[in-house]
């Protein structure tokens, strides 16, 4: 925790460089180039859209922002310091937090432990806070409230229906209190209702401060949701922009319709 | 019930148990508690691997061994300087050194999962007998002989003194498990049990955590084996790494439940009473099969255990 404390920069000096930074990142699988010399700067406060076909490497780009994978090339900065080889937890404590695209409850756990463990782990971690037993348990409440589980707390995760699933999911992840969230197709198989539920959901996380990345196949909403929306293709981003001009870009309709 | 509270109660009933014994007077009670009571510990020092974090240790005869061996090591440094140790403090010094191993072995082996991080731990487990066979220093493939005093102060009968050490041990790891797993560590552990991706994602520094349960169940595996020499008196490596010690790790936890400190106390309890019965009754060839049988039946029928099937029934009759 002292690393933590020693290396973190005031928010105030942070300025105009970009909450997120990722430099010429690349990955490879054996001789699958998954990402290849990417490039991606996410200001503080942004919604941004990720798209790309299937097996374009927008899953690893999360995991090697998150940690879950470490990049081989390149670098990732957060919050003005390079995560180079560190672990997942460090990064979460950093405040870098994702949501699985599969929903990976806890599945011994109920839903309100779910919830505990980022709020124990993440935000008690961090320096200066100590969470007791009845602020733990009020956050907890707070969370499942803004997601609309509050009913469903003592449950097992698995009696929540799909679209319950997935607000779990992106509820442990919001627990964390983050700066950076990366909603990892949190909408895949979801009817249109419940999408519009989940994109109002990350819009109001993102009022409160939260700069998002999410990752869609639904364009409909990535079109509502994004200010900006980079396109991936191959592991190369062959788009970045306004999302009215991102969809119209040649290249883009190109990768997706095979011209 | 607060920690405090649970301990008292706890030294209260062992210590109901020891007074109990003393009036019956039998001294052969004493032997077959001692293993019983070995057992809960052995079975409690799985469960913290195995059954908070879900990594299945078959090697847990190796780290048995290792506090049965770090009491013949220093008893026979003790013998050549005429400074004989006592055997609380062999037992910490077995704990330690069973510590360690552990450590040694999470820092190898816990990149691995499932199936295959229990083949690491048989694997361990084979190279460490080994090493002791051919150690010739703690006897070697010939084994050697502790002589345990005749007469104990106060308790007089050494059995005795030794029943009521392993008593105390008990104690100390049903506490450390209970502990452990009413606090944030035993969160922990649950998450990395359920899903080690999503708990890193969460916060929770993993590998940090799995080494604390290799540490702490390896070393209550080390005090239980400490005293062990001094209970058979003649140690040779095909006793101290008795796959029997493996299988009843992991049969008596799973028999009983992996959930909480309970199951493992209650599988250890009745299964190794069961076995002492059967060894008297009917064959000791007969302990590993009846553990088999059972152990195949619970994870097919209760793979909750004793106390999932429990909980169950009395949820049930809640309901109605």
């Amino acid at each position: 925790m002292s690393q933590i404390m020693g290396q973190s920069v005031p928010e105030e000096a942070i300025g105009d460089v970009p909450l997120l930074a990722v430099e010429q990142l690349g990955k490879r699988f054996g001789g699958f180039v998954a990402l290849d010399t990417v490039d991606l700067a996410v200001p503080k406060g942004q919604r941004l859209g990720l798209i790309g076909p299937n097996g374009s490497g927008k899953s690893t780009l999360v995991n090697c922002i998150s940690g879950t994978l470490q990049n081989e090339t390149g670098s990732v900065t957060f919050g003005g310091q390079r995560l180079d080889g560190a672990p997942a937890h460090r990064r979460a404590r950093l405040g870098l937090a994702r949501s699985f695209q599969l929903p990976r409850p806890f599945r011994t756990m109920t839903v309100a432990e779910n919830i505990r463990v980022p709020l124990i782990y993440t935000v008690g971690a961090r320096a200066g806070v100590h969470l007791t037993s009845s602020e733990l348990e009020d956050r907890c409440m707070e969370v499942l409230t803004l997601v609309s589980l509050q009913d469903k707390a003592g449950k097992n995760p698995f009696d929540l229906t799909q679209v319950e699933m997935r607000k779990l999911e992106l509820a442990r992840a919001m627990a964390a209190e983050p700066k950076l969230l990366i909603a990892d197709e949190s909408m895949a198989g979801l009817s249109h209702s419940e999408v519009e539920d989940i994109v109002a959901l990350l819009i109001r996380m993102n009022e409160r401060g939260v700069t998002i990345i999410m990752i869609e196949h639904i364009m409909r909403a990535v079109m509502a949701f994004s200010q900006r929306l980079v396109v991936l293709v191959s592991g190369r981003k062959i788009a970045d922009g306004a999302p009215e001009d991102v969809i119209k870009d040649k290249d883009v309709v190109g990768a997706y319709l095979g011209t | 019930m607060n920690t405090p509270k649970f301990t008292l109660v706890l030294a209260a009933v062992a210590a109901a148990l020891f007074i109990a014994f003393r009036l019956i007077g039998n001294d052969y009670l004493f032997f077959a508690g001692y293993t019983v009571l070995q057992y809960i510990v052995i079975a409690t020092a799985w469960n913290i691997l195995g059954g908070y974090c879900g990594y299945v240790n078959f090697g847990s005869a190796g780290f048995f061994a290792v506090g049965v061996y770090s009491t013949v090591f220093f008893y026979n440094v003790g013998q050549q300087y005429d400074v004989p140790l006592p055997i609380p403090l062999l037992m910490v010094i077995g704990g330690i050194m069973s510590g360690l191993l552990g450590l040694g072995m999470g820092y190898l082996t816990l990149r691995l999962r499932g199936v295959f991080f229990a083949i690491a731990t048989l694997a361990l487990l084979v190279v460490i007998e080994t090493f002791v066979v051919n150690w010739s220093f703690v006897g070697g493939s010939r084994g050697a002989y502790i002589i345990p005093p005749s007469e104990i102060p106060v308790l007089g009968v050494f059995i005795h003194y030794l029943f009521l050490l392993m008593l105390g041990l008990v104690v100390l790891s049903l506490v450390a498990a209970r502990t452990i797993e009413r606090s944030s560590l035993g969160i922990g552990f649950a998450t990395i049990r359920d899903d080690e991706l999503a708990a890193e994602a969460s916060g929770v520094p993993t590998l940090r955590l799995k080494l604390i349960a290799t540490v702490v169940s390896g070393a209550l595996f080390g005090m239980a084996g400490a005293p062990f020499p001094y209970y058979i008196g003649y140690v040779e490596p095909g006793s101290a790494f008795n796959l029997a010690y493996s299988v009843n790790a992991i049969a008596m936890p799973m028999i009983g439940g992996t959930m909480s400190w309970v199951g493992p106390m209650v599988g250890a309890l009745l299964l190794s009473t069961l076995q002492q019965v059967i060894t008297v009754t009917i064959s000791s060839a007969a302990n590993l099969l009846i553990t088999g049988l059972l152990l195949i039946g619970f994870v097919i029928l209760a793979p909750k255990g004793l106390v999932g099937l429990w909980q169950s029934f009395t949820a049930k009759g809640k309901r109605s």
